[in-house]
């Protein structure tokens, strides 16, 4: 969610004060002192009124389980049960132990990784074909950008017939293709394959527009400059657009990751983390611990590692956005 | 995004040269000429034939779905697959009608959409006015707290959450699964920075008419913030629609059951033996949203890429 921070617009900081509010403090006269000092009251109190039950929601329904979370990882505790042990760093030690642990991991960042450069590379393919003046592209965009506002949950069931691997239409594209159908729902690596493939098709428009924005502001003038260079198309590709959309990639690769990290929908509707474990990725483990197992414990410390790993990611982006300011 | 990379702009360059960029390509002898038309040309006619493959292979899926859900069950399974069903048939909405209270699904998803994105829209709007027009001394913290709060991921907070809402007795209720995702942080931050931009003129001129700060708010703030509005509520409405696992958590009483937590429902007690039935409640839950995203493309689209991300 964080990405949000490194999106084009002001800084906060180098915004200078709200005007609107500048006729509320003082210096007004020495009469108007009293009438400053309850103008003041009265913002205050419209403050609470309007900020107070954002901020209070915040509290009770983020902030608050948030450290929660971080007490019940020490604690051995089943949910809704009454009673609660407290051990320790147990529940971090038997997580990095488990052999379970590592099959997690491996899955988890196969699925990152994957889905992370594919829809990076594919979405700037989209994203060059869409930036020619060509006809049609205004469905194109349109056809490509669906999928990401439907439900994940959804598509992997539409997926999941179509990856039918008797009566699905990806068995008789294969067919064309004089392939057989894999075994998609229970042949290693086919199930992970097929998450990864409807991923990719949810994600793809997004990134593609993402970087349709970049490419629109690369100056044209610079590749007219490479062209009459004799740069050709490929060259101006490497040499001057990937370059000046470095920015654009980063921001990608950030927000990606996190939605990649988190994503749930997909894999609970096309595979609920099996077979034998094999989709199973660190955010789907901590829904199947804490609420199909039920050790609540145990999984929260689960939730934890993955909170440490989205806050390294995000604070990589900070750190990186900190950067461009000194640039500019 | 600013896109400078270099330090150093092409302000200081003299305008007839063009700044050349670092990496660019020598000049190469003999290539001077532009002969970029020919080459274009074919450019072009291979990028099209490309970017309608990519349309027809992104495109097809839905397409399929649409029109698999008005076969009649049997023909799907028949070998080789049909495109178009032999006759338009509704067996398959049907059947999903009469395995969960459909009707009642949809009426859930619509009231929890529309309620829960106006509340969050309405709260973010106090929030950011608040943060914005309001001068009190701790203005810096609170907008702090709000921005962190974009960086703890909603998954994180689902045990502790789901314990508290079940100590509230709110399982398998509205308020349990509307209360705990209404906090905006997003809308708050995007509202505040356009906030910023208004011009203090007309804030000044509605304060001296007498204009509270309620009124100056819905009669000055909002009517000027209305596509920064639109986004943020179409944004909260697409995610709304969707979220699925907190309510997937929360309720298990089919009467209070969104349609994305339908869909499981009917997974479970049929599992896939009736593509025809999943199907159906598929389009029912995807076409609502379709239908929103391609009205209102233009202002979701601009919502979507300012940086929200849906899980």
């Amino acid at each position: 969610m964080a990405a949000v921070l490194a999106q084009p617009g002001p800084d906060p900081r180098a915004v200078p004060d709200p005007a609107g509010a500048a006729p509320a403090v003082g210096a007004l006269g020495p009469r108007s002192r009293r009438r400053a000092s309850s103008r003041r009251r009265r913002a205050l109190l419209w403050f609470l009124v309007l900020a107070g039950p954002n901020v209070a929601l915040l509290a009770l329904f983020v902030y608050r389980p948030l450290v929660e979370s971080f007490y019940l990882s020490t604690m051995q505790w089943n949910l809704g049960s009454p009673v609660a042990r407290f051990v320790g760093l147990g529940n971090y030690v038997e997580w990095f132990t488990s052999p379970a642990t590592s099959q997690v991991l491996a899955t988890t960042a196969v699925f990152t990784v994957t889905t992370v450069g594919g829809a990076l590379v594919l979405g700037l393919g989209l994203a060059l074909l869409l930036d020619r003046r060509l006809p049609g592209r205004g469905l194109a965009r349109t056809v490509a950008f669906a999928p990401y506002v439907l439900s994940g949950y959804a598509v992997g069931i539409l997926w999941l017939f179509i990856f039918d691997p008797r009566y699905g239409l990806m068995s008789a594209v294969l067919g064309w293709f004089g392939a057989a159908s894999p075994q998609w729902y229970t042949a290693e690596p086919w199930p992970l394959v097929m998450i990864i493939v409807v991923y990719l098709w949810k994600n793809l428009g997004y990134v593609a527009l993402i970087y349709l924005a970049g490419l629109q502001s690369v100056p044209q003038d610079l590749r007219d400059a490479a062209s009459l260079d004799g740069a050709g198309p490929t060259r101006t590709l490497r040499s001057i657009v990937l370059p000046l959309l470095t920015p654009t990639t980063f921001f990608l690769t950030v927000t990606m990751m996190l939605a990649s990290l988190q994503s749930f929908d997909i894999i609970r509707s096309m595979t609920s983390g099996g077979p034998l474990g094999s989709t199973t990725t660190l955010m789907y483990q901590i829904y199947q611990e804490g609420f199909v197992n039920g050790r609540a414990g145990y999984a929260s410390a689960g939730a934890t590692v993955l909170f440490l790993v989205l806050l390294t990611v995000t604070a990589l982006q900070l750190r990186y956005v900190e950067k461009k300011v000194h640039y500019a | 995004m600013s896109l400078q990379t270099s330090p150093r702009p092409a302000a200081t360059t003299a305008p007839a040269t063009t700044p050349t960029p670092p990496t660019a390509a020598p000049p190469r002898p003999g290539t001077g000429r532009r002969r970029r038309d020919p080459r274009t040309l074919l450019l072009d006619a291979g990028g099209w034939v490309t970017m309608t493959a990519a349309t027809v292979v992104l495109g097809a899926p839905l397409l399929w779905m649409v029109l698999a859900s008005l076969k009649r069950p049997a023909e799907l399974y028949r070998l080789p697959l049909q495109w178009l069903p032999e006759a338009v048939d509704l067996t398959s909405y049907q059947n999903a009608a009469q395995t969960i209270p459909i009707g009642q699904l949809f009426l859930n998803s619509v009231g929890l959409t529309v309620v829960g994105a106006g509340l969050k829209v309405i709260l973010g709007l106090c929030c950011a006015y608040a943060l914005v027009f309001l001068d009190v001394p701790f203005r810096r913290t609170v907008f702090l707290v709000v921005i962190a709060a974009l960086m703890i991921p909603p998954q994180i907070t689902i045990i502790p959450n789901y314990s508290f809402v079940a100590s509230l007795g709110w399982l398998n209720t509205y308020q349990g699964i509307l209360v705990p995702g209404l906090a905006s942080a997003f809308g708050t931050f995007l509202f505040r920075q356009h906030f910023l931009t208004l011009p203090a003129s007309v804030l000044e001129a509605a304060e001296l008419d007498g204009a509270g700060h309620w009124r100056r708010l819905w009669r000055f703030v909002v009517p000027m913030s209305l596509p920064t509005v639109a986004a943020v509520g179409l944004v909260a409405v697409v995610n709304e629609w969707n979220d699925y696992l907190w309510p997937f958590l929360v309720v298990d009483d089919p009467q209070k059951m969104t349609l994305p937590v339908g869909l499981t429902l009917l997974q479970n007690i049929d599992g896939m033996n009736d593509w025809g039935m999943l199907l159906a409640a598929t389009v029912l839950v995807t076409l609502p949203i379709l239908l929103v995203f391609l009205v209102l493309q233009r202002r979701l689209v601009a919502g979507l890429t300012t940086g929200a991300v849906t899980g």
